[in-house]
């Protein structure tokens, strides 16, 4: 029986704005980088070490700002430690600030240990306030011996391998607080957490893929084509998982066809029709789908490696944030009385607004930015900085060279980039590639 | 001990004597114009025991198990009534007072002075609503026309008026909140600031909500919302402030037709009981299992 269009009072307010789409998509970000760490830390995936560095300070520096959209939501943010101070043991949502607090100590662990001889080296070598802060960092550390290297490997897999755990239960959770909600029958699905789990791995693999061609081009160096290979081969599968779960669950809810199917489809036919329909699937899944399985032949110039591998990341990052809006806002659009959709206005100025969620979206990459500036985030396997001895600091004497390798100034940097980095086989630079998986 | 999902089958042994009834308002006519909140200090006196119990790692749905630490201090108006001194409990806390609500949605005529009453009763912000009542029009080619009935009836209103000769039947649903049993609002409240009174009653703690909206999502009437004056969540309390004070609530009072009733689910010798024992009623969303304590006679399965 045809219906008319009828909303309840209270539901054009929509609640949950575009800050609560942006923490999934942050959250998911963080748990996806830190599996690639993990694929290189726990399951010795060695060519993904050009980026395990990079993984790890990506998850760390988004990890730092995931709180900051919920902040910008909550109507009484003075009040946020109430949901430490007074948990309610029922609610999903209690949960949050353990289950952040824990993972963010996790991550700067990791981070810290990761780096540990890179800032000893660099608590000695700098001078400044550059040098205060390694010293800091440094924790007073002014050598490392081969044993205390060896606990911190020892520490370092033991947290990546908690840490896996951990960044399921962070993500994960995160798809639990939709699809508990039975209220609302486009989230409630037992899928959602697996949906939002696979969605993030996705989002992580495709985050590093872009941000490592980045950092490649800014410091014109050739990406290594076999980690970016590994990445998108990675990225394909796991795309592939996420994309299948998400249609699972809709040809699933279609075919069952329940009392609130008509909305649903209606939602999904009429609101929904561009960002689900268009960017969500056919640009965001369907194509990069396609590019990846070009990108990942065997034989493929690397150049149409990069370049295809490139745009389906930046399309899979377009799908997720895609897949996160179309469940938050998408799901507050269907009226609860599954008789009409409310509109959910996209404010650009405001606590809530479009500016204020582009400025959350950017802070992490300044702070990956800065902290490539801090940290050598290039390990000893990007062969054209690391394997340049002519340009090998002075403080080899160390105990451990590791830091010192991968220590490269900027200068250093500079130097090198000057000369021809096109043929790389040509400096055969492996007498200084160090075996370790830190 | 959680409130009996079906009050009707747990015999008139457990439910209270008769002076329980004695306490069942009337029509007190000259009390109105009071928004006190719920009695603040005993509800924190509560809320500290049970974090110290707790640890805070229980939720208040349980609360009803202790109402007795809520209530403790008789209520001014109700000296002698429910919640009792909590020495005079006996373990099964038969003197339990619960509260229920019928709709009959045969007797409802559209008027709209529930919604004006709850609007001035509790200073409910513009363009947000603790109760509203729905017009169903089924017309003859089987079309269901829902729209809303203004604060101001019919009368003088833009509502289109419907053309009797095109029409089967059409009717009018006040809503409001169901008082869930098993309210979803309640469980996802990461603070304890949803909670339940002793009387089965959920309210919202304005002193400890965050504003963060899940209460709002997961309600499944769309009964919440954000306050945009307080940045706390809101929504229909039943009244708590009147029926504390032996009052029926605004809506109820207000209503020139009796479509609304409100009284006691633990008193069988309540109207509201009588009636739930004479007729058939149903409840909105019943697959959902949040067990309302808001009836409805003769609610039509369009209805949800
Ligand atoms: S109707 Fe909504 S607000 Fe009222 S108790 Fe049920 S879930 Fe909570
Ligand atoms: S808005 Fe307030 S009452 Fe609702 S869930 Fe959040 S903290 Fe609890």
């Amino acid at each position: 029986m045809h219906a008319s269009s009828f909303v309840f009072p209270n539901d054009p307010h929509v609640p949950w704005s575009i800050m609560i789409v942006l923490y999934p998509y942050i959250t998911g970000l963080v748990a996806g980088a830190f599996v690639v760490s993990a694929l290189y830390h726990v399951f010795h995936q060695d060519v993904l070490k050009p980026v395990a560095r990079l993984a790890l300070v990506t998850a760390l520096c988004f990890c730092v700002f995931a709180t900051l959209p919920l902040l910008l939501h909550l109507h009484h943010p003075e009040r946020a430690f109430n949901i430490m101070i007074t948990p309610s043991a029922t609610s999903a949502m209690s949960g949050f600030g353990i289950i952040y607090n824990v993972y963010m100590l996790l991550l700067v662990v990791e981070v810290w240990l990761v780096f540990r001889p890179d800032i000893v080296a660099l608590a000695k070598t700098t001078n400044g306030w550059p040098g205060m802060v390694y010293r800091l960092l440094s924790l007073g550390d002014r050598e490392i011996t081969k044993e205390s290297r060896a606990v911190d490997e020892w520490l370092i897999r033991a947290l990546a391998i908690g840490g896996i755990p951990a960044a399921c239960v962070l993500h994960g959770y995160v798809g639990f607080l939709f699809g508990a909600v039975k209220a609302n029958p486009w989230w409630s699905t037992a899928l959602m957490p697996v949906i939002f789990l696979a969605s993030a791995v996705v989002s992580g693999i495709a985050a590093l893929i872009a941000l490592y061609l980045f950092f490649c081009w800014r410091r014109k160096i050739t990406p290594d084509a076999d980690c970016v290979r590994a990445m998108s081969r990675y990225l394909w599968v796991s795309l592939t998982i996420a994309v299948s779960l998400e249609m699972l669950e809709l040809v699933h809810m279609a075919y069952e066809a329940g009392a609130e199917w008509h909305a649903i489809s209606t939602l999904l036919t009429e609101r929904l029709a561009i960002s689900y329909g268009v960017v969500q699937v056919l640009i965001g899944s369907v194509c990069p789908f396609l590019l990846l399985l070009l990108a990942v032949r065997p034989r493929l110039n690397p150049r149409w490696l990069t370049g295809l591998s490139g745009i389906a990341s930046v399309l899979v990052l377009v799908q997720v944030f895609a897949m996160r809006w179309n469940v938050v806002v998408g799901g507050q659009m269907l009226s609860k009385s599954f008789r009409g959709f409310v509109e959910y206005p996209l404010h650009i100025g405001g606590r809530e607004g479009l500016i204020a969620a582009a400025v959350i979206l950017a802070l992490p990459f300044v702070a990956l930015i800065f902290a490539s500036r801090l940290l050598p985030l290039w390990e000893s396997g990007d062969k054209h900085v690391l394997s340049s001895k002519p340009f090998q600091p002075a403080n080899t004497g160390n105990s451990l060279t590791t830091g010192t390798l991968t220590s490269v100034t900027n200068q250093q940097r500079t130097m090198f980039n000057e000369e021809d980095t096109a043929d790389t086989d040509a400096f055969n630079y492996g007498a200084v590639m160090r075996n370790e998986h830190v | 001990m959680k409130f009996q999902l079906n009050i009707l089958n747990n015999g008139g042994d457990c439910c209270g004597s008769d002076d329980s009834r004695e306490k069942q308002c009337g029509n007190h006519t000259g009390c109105g114009g009071c928004s006190d909140a719920p009695d603040a200090s005993s509800r924190r006196q509560f809320l500290n025991k049970a974090s110290t119990v707790a640890l805070g790692s229980f939720s208040l749905t349980l609360l009803p198990m202790s109402g007795d630490l809520l209530s403790d201090e008789p209520s001014p108006d109700d000296p002698d009534g429910a919640p009792a001194d909590a020495g005079s409990r006996t373990a099964d806390q038969s003197d339990e007072v619960v509260y229920g609500f019928l709709v009959d949605t045969e007797r409802c005529v559209g008027t709209g002075k529930c919604l004006t009453a709850c609007r001035e009763e509790n200073n409910v912000p513009e363009g947000y609503a603790r109760t509203w009542v729905e017009r169903f029009v089924h017309y003859k080619d089987g079309t269901v026309q829902v729209d809303l009935v203004p604060e101001t009836g019919f009368a003088g209103s833009d509502v289109p008026p419907i053309a009797p000769g095109l029409v089967d039947r059409a009717y009018f649903v006040p809503k409001l909140c169901n008082q869930c049993e098993d309210a979803p609002c309640n469980q996802v409240c990461p603070v304890h600031a949803a909670f339940t009174s002793p009387e089965g009653v959920e309210l919202v703690d304005p002193d400890r909500c965050i504003g963060c909206a899940y209460c709002v999502q997961a309600c499944p009437y769309g009964v919440r919302f954000i306050n945009p004056e307080t940045g706390n969540a809101d929504k229909c309390t039943w009244c708590y402030h009147r029926i504390k004070r032996n009052e029926t609530p605004a809506c109820v009072e207000a209503c020139p037709v009796d479509a609304r009733v409100f009284g006691r689910l633990d008193d069988p010798e309540s109207e509201l009981r009588k009636r739930l024992a004479a007729i058939p009623t149903s409840v909105l969303k019943e697959h959902l299992g949040t067990h309302p304590k808001l009836h409805y006679v003769a609610k039509s399965g369009e209805v949800i």
